[in-house]
């Protein structure tokens, strides 16, 4: 079942088990699959650390290009995303889809394609196609419909994948965006063509010999939505930035896991260059496998700098309508295809499925029930007085966002609360590889920890201490301090006393410091912290100290 | 009862159930109005037309005058025997499946639990519905040996109500064709004249149940392939509204077209099979949500004090069907058909519908787009047929050259030209809107009458062979069907009459056009 034999030939008797049949092969199907996760395992890392110093990888003939040849020439981006839907069922089936799952286990006649199956339309990828066009402020057709786009390959059942044409379920909206501060910062808007929905295709598995490949369809039928950005864009950074973008609106919305090293969120990138000033645009390239924003950011970069060469050398017509295919190891765009005219696709409008007509009043429910959006919270967040940088960091994650909405809904201070989640915290979700969800640390908590240290009941120092405990263990700010006596010490006659105990311990220090070494106030200050297990109040603990030191000189 | 057994043990071909040469509608009336006084009294017995094999085995099962397996017995050894001579079958069931099934229902039966509405109903299957314990080919070389995994939801229903299916009967290729010998298998005889086709593409399906090998049938119908044949084979041909019946497990030729149909020896029993596999599916997105009536109540029953029964009708004879082109023969016998309905109280008139003659090459426009997408599944990779090849494009291309035939080789030829580039709004575009002036001729047309009435064929059954090198001359055979495709609407073919030819005449059909989802209007005239 579902295996295309190319070269060593070996047709199958008919077998109608497919998941018998797949059995005996999992081990060897299963650890391919691996092997590319781990390749690609390092996406999330945001763009700003990787890409610059990457960029130097770039091979040597373009390494070299001169930055006044790139200043003649403007890039046209537009991208395509694919972003597979997290619904619980396929589009038209009800078969369940995983990830990773063992090929051909999840498939049935309908995403097989078996003659006399049918599709029928889950309720879902409707909703979850309208969520996506409001939030990218597009115009929803209340009158679309699905057609056939016809062409063969073995990963495609039917022989015909099931997408919208001409009528899509949105179209003409935009998406705003904050360029990271290190890249200079700044606002921009992307125009979106269009939103449709269609279902994926299999995935073919090529044996290591290349004498055969095998089909997995359990990816086939998998509901997904196109959306087909205006060519708006002109910096790599831009459009790895409107992917990034894309994928915190899906994750917001709910609507997809947005991972790429899955293939749930896909980009196919067209480049071309123009000589500023000319309007008629230049030949369009597109890149395909670009797997993470940075290899967006990268290829693109790349790209742009191998047509400009071309342009500045004459050669302006080596530039030529291709796919390219961006390769992670050598940092650059290989040709994969030639388009050779434009591929028939012999749309017509899918007779198995009734059009999709919409009531104003279900798309208006679906609009009040929209989360808040990364750009509605980032504008939030800029008029609560943070720092661009700030707000990239809170709003870029929901969890985060969430977390930190929480905490100062707890009353906690807006300023204090981002310093807290971006310094501690955030070092300590590193260090431990844990989201923000998977500690045991609640916003509640950390709303009454930074209340304590205001209020004087504990010190920064202690704070720091009291926060590790809860991020590892739970349990609450004031049982901690309860348990382990952390309250401050404030009594200045307690504090009077330790600073007198110190003084009369280190005579010799003291001596030292009458002499003019008044550096060693520090050294001081340290012993009556630690004489006082850190919960001296350290204002009080520095005025007495100098009151006393000054007195002895 | 005496009379059902006699029945059922005629032999293979006797099939002068109808009386020739004279119009059905009036040998039914007398079959009726002679057969009530001598019908048994059951439990039954108040509206139980004769006529309905149907009814008639289901009295014989409860009042246990006959188990339902010397039912199935009888039909079995007649389908053996008229099997050689009529090749409707590409699969018959093994005796020992179908006994099975016919002693489980006697076990039911024992027990005196209810039995379902079909129950030890004898049912052929058209091959291109899907049915799990029997091969499904639809005629062609590249499904060959193919098994689906699951039965179509119009068989399912049937076997849930105790029907039992005997075999898959033969067709044209996928639906394509209109005498069944486009058939990769076999050619199928016409019960009525061995050397004369059954017409198509259903003629399995037809002529098994002329020659009474089953009690009903399916079919399908995408341009007139249920009611043609039924013409031809001088059966009940009944072509639901578009989305009554599920279409799933309905090997697709033009989705948006197909529909399962039923053949019968009358009709009381197409309502009854109708009945049973009408009503939404959940498996298939374009079957209606309309409530399904009690189509056999509907029925009136024929009483002989009102000599008028169908009063108050008003019946329009499409002009168009009986001008140049058709067959004298089965001009004047539909005439003749439109005359005794008035005898019966209906008001007939002539009605023209201009968009007529649109309707052929916009169906065959619209219906080879549709099968040159919907058999692009068949490649060879994941079922069926594949080809030895060294590389992708010569697994797909030798596969499908190897697996299909010459008819649907051409048609996904043109459909895929059609629906090409350049092409799409001269050809598809246009066919669509042809359709929707189709549509609306009807609408306008049944608006002023209930029934609209036609010939089936402009002709009664070919020769073998008579049209197999002249494609065209054979498309112009379903100009009488095509239209009430591409309106969707419900149809109903009642052998009418004979026209010469063979040894005893050929069965003439009278097509009966109804407004969508009233089948149920469409019948209780027919029943008559």
């Amino acid at each position: 079942m579902a295996s295309t034999i190319f070269r060593s030939l070996q047709t199958r008797p008919f077998c109608f088990y497919p998941k018998a049949l797949f059995r005996r092969k999992n081990g060897i199907l299963y650890c391919t699959m691996q092997n590319t996760q781990a390749q690609t395992a390092t996406q999330e890392k945001p763009i700003t650390k990787t890409t610059t110093p990457e960029l130097k990888k770039a091979p040597a003939n373009y390494k070299t290009i001169d930055e006044k040849i790139l200043k003649d020439y403007e890039a046209i981006i537009g991208i395509e995303t694919h972003v597979q839907l997290s619904t619980q069922t396929k589009a038209f089936c009800s078969c369940a889809y995983s990830y990773g799952a063992p090929p051909n286990s999840g498939i049935c006649p309908v995403c097989m394609g078996l003659p006399g199956a049918l599709p029928v339309l889950n309720s879902k990828v409707i909703e979850f196609a309208i969520k996506v066009g409001l939030a990218l402020n597009c115009k929803l057709f209340l009158n679309s419909k699905f057609d056939r786009k016809q062409y063969f390959y073995p990963d495609l059942p039917k022989g015909y994948q099931i997408s919208q044409f001409d009528v899509p379920i949105a179209s003409g909206g935009y998406i705003d965006i904050d360029l990271p501060v290190e890249f200079g910062g700044g606002h921009r808007r992307f125009g979106i063509t269009r939103v449709h929905m269609e279902e994926d295709a299999g995935k073919l598995i090529h044996s290591e010999s290349g004498s055969y490949s095998e089909v997995d369809l359990n990816r086939a039928g998998v509901p997904l939505l196109e959306i087909v950005s205006e060519p708006d864009m002109r910096t790599g950074i831009e459009a790895a930035e409107y992917a990034a973008e894309l994928q915190r609106l899906v994750r917001y919305l709910g609507v997809s896991n947005g991972n790429m090293q899955e293939g749930s969120l896909r980009c196919d990138v067209n480049v071309s260059i123009r000589p500023v000033g000319q309007s008629k645009f230049g030949t369009k390239v597109e890149i395909k496998n670009v797997n993470s924003f940075s290899s967006v950011s990268r290829a693109i970069d790349f790209e742009i700098s191998r047509q400009a060469l071309l342009y500045s050398q004459g050669q302006a017509d080596e530039i030529v309508q291709e796919t390219r295919q961006w390769e992670e190891g050598a940092q650059k765009t290989v040709e994969m295809r030639k388009k050779e005219g434009l591929a028939d696709y012999r749309y017509f409008p899918e007779p198995d499925l009734p059009g999709v007509t919409l009531t104003q009043e279900y798309v208006d429910n679906i609009r009040s029930s929209l989360p808040e959006l990364p750009e509605m919270k980032r504008r939030r967040y800029e008029n609560m007085g943070l720092s661009m940088q700030d707000v990239l960091f809170l709003a870029h994650d929901m969890d985060v966002a969430e977390f930190f909405d929480a905490t100062i809904a707890n009353g906690a201070e807006v300023k204090l609360t981002a310093n807290w989640i971006m310094s501690d915290i955030a070092a300590y979700l590193k260090n431990e590889k844990l989201t923000i969800s998977e500690v045991k640390l609640t916003p509640q908590e950390l709303s009454e920890l930074i209340a304590s240290i205001k209020g004087g009941t504990i010190s920064g120092k202690i704070g720091k201490q009291i926060l590790f405990e809860l991020l590892e263990k739970g349990g609450t700010v004031k049982g901690i301090i309860k348990e382990n006596n952390l309250v401050q010490i404030a009594d200045p006659v307690e504090i009077e006393k330790m600073v007198d105990k110190v003084l009369s311990e280190n005579p010799k220090q003291l001596e030292q410091y009458c002499g003019g070494k008044t550096k060693l106030q520090g050294f001081f200050t340290g012993q009556v912290m630690k004489l006082s297990k850190g919960k001296a109040n350290p204002g009080l603990l520095n005025k007495i100290l100098l009151e006393k030191l000054n007195a002895n000189s | 009862m005496l009379s059902t057994m006699s029945m059922i043990h005629q032999p293979p071909r006797s099939i002068s159930h109808f009386p020739s040469s004279k119009s059905t509608t009036a040998f039914l009336l007398k079959n009726l109005s002679s057969s009530s006084s001598s019908q048994p009294v059951t439990d039954q017995s108040e509206s139980t037309p004769p006529s309905s094999q149907i009814l008639t085995a289901r009295h014989s099962l409860i009042s246990r005058h006959l188990s339902a397996v010397q039912l199935a017995e009888s039909f079995l050894s007649r389908l053996r025997r008229a099997e050689p001579h009529l090749r409707s079958f590409l699969h018959v069931s093994p005796d020992e499946d179908v006994l099975r099934q016919a002693r489980r229902l006697d076990e039911i039966l024992q027990r005196n639990e209810d039995v379902g509405p079909l129950a030890g109903v004898i049912v052929a299957v058209k091959d291109n519905i899907c049915t799990s314990d029997m091969p499904s080919t639809a005629g062609s070389r590249v499904l060959e040996g193919y098994r689906p995994p699951f039965d179509a939801t119009a068989v399912r229903r049937i076997r849930e109500m105790g029907g039992i299916v005997v075999g898959k009967t033969n067709l044209d290729e996928f639906g394509m064709g209109s005498t069944t010998e486009s058939s990769a298998f076999q050619v199928t005889a016409n019960p009525w004249d061995v050397s004369r086709v059954p017409g198509g593409s259903s003629g399995g399906s037809a002529a098994a149940v002329s020659a009474r090998q089953c009690m009903v049938s399916l079919g399908s119908d995408t341009g007139g392939s249920v009611r043609q044949p039924a013409s031809f084979c001088g059966v009940v041909g009944l072509k639901p509204t578009y989305g009554r019946v599920s279409r799933f497990g309905l090997m697709a030729y033009a989705s948006s077209l197909d529909v399962i149909g039923c053949f019968s020896s009358s009709v009381f029993d197409a309502g009854i099979l109708l009945q049973a596999i009408s009503g939404h599916d959940t498996s298939d997105a374009t079957s209606s949500k309309q409530v399904v009536p009690d189509f056999t109540s509907q029925f009136t029953s024929i009483s002989l004090s009102e000599s008028k029964p169908l009063k108050g009708l008003k019946v329009g004879l499409i002009s168009e069907t009986l001008e140049d082109g058709v067959d004298t023969g089965v001009a004047s016998t539909i005439r003749a058909a439109a005359s005794h309905l008035e005898e019966l109280g209906c008001s007939v008139s002539e009605v023209s519908l201009p968009s007529f003659s649109l309707g052929l090459p916009a169906y065959y426009i619209l219906a080879s787009s549709e099968s040159s997408s919907n058999l692009s599944r068949y490649d060879g990779v994941r079922y069926g047929n594949q080809a030895p090849a060294d590389e992708l494009n010569a697994l797909y291309g030798d596969s499908r050259a190897k697996g299909f035939g010459h008819e649907v080789k051409m048609r996904i030829l043109m459909g895929t030209y059609a629906l090409s580039a350049g092409y799409y709004d001269a050809y598809y575009k246009r066919a669509q809107q042809v359709r929707t002036i189709v549509r609306k001729g009807f609408k306008a047309a049944l608006d002023v009458y209930d029934i609209l009435i036609s010939p089936a064929a402009p002709s009664a059954a070919y020769r073998i062979g008579e049209k197999k090198n002249d494609p065209l001359a054979m498309y112009a055979g379903d100009i009488m069907t095509v239209n009430v495709n591409l309106a969707g609407l419900p149809a109903l073919v009642l052998p009418c009459g004979f026209v010469e030819g063979g040894s005893a005449g050929l069965p003439v059909g009278l097509q009966m056009i109804g407004a969508a989802f009233d089948e149920s209007q469409v019948q209780y005239q027919e029943d008559l």
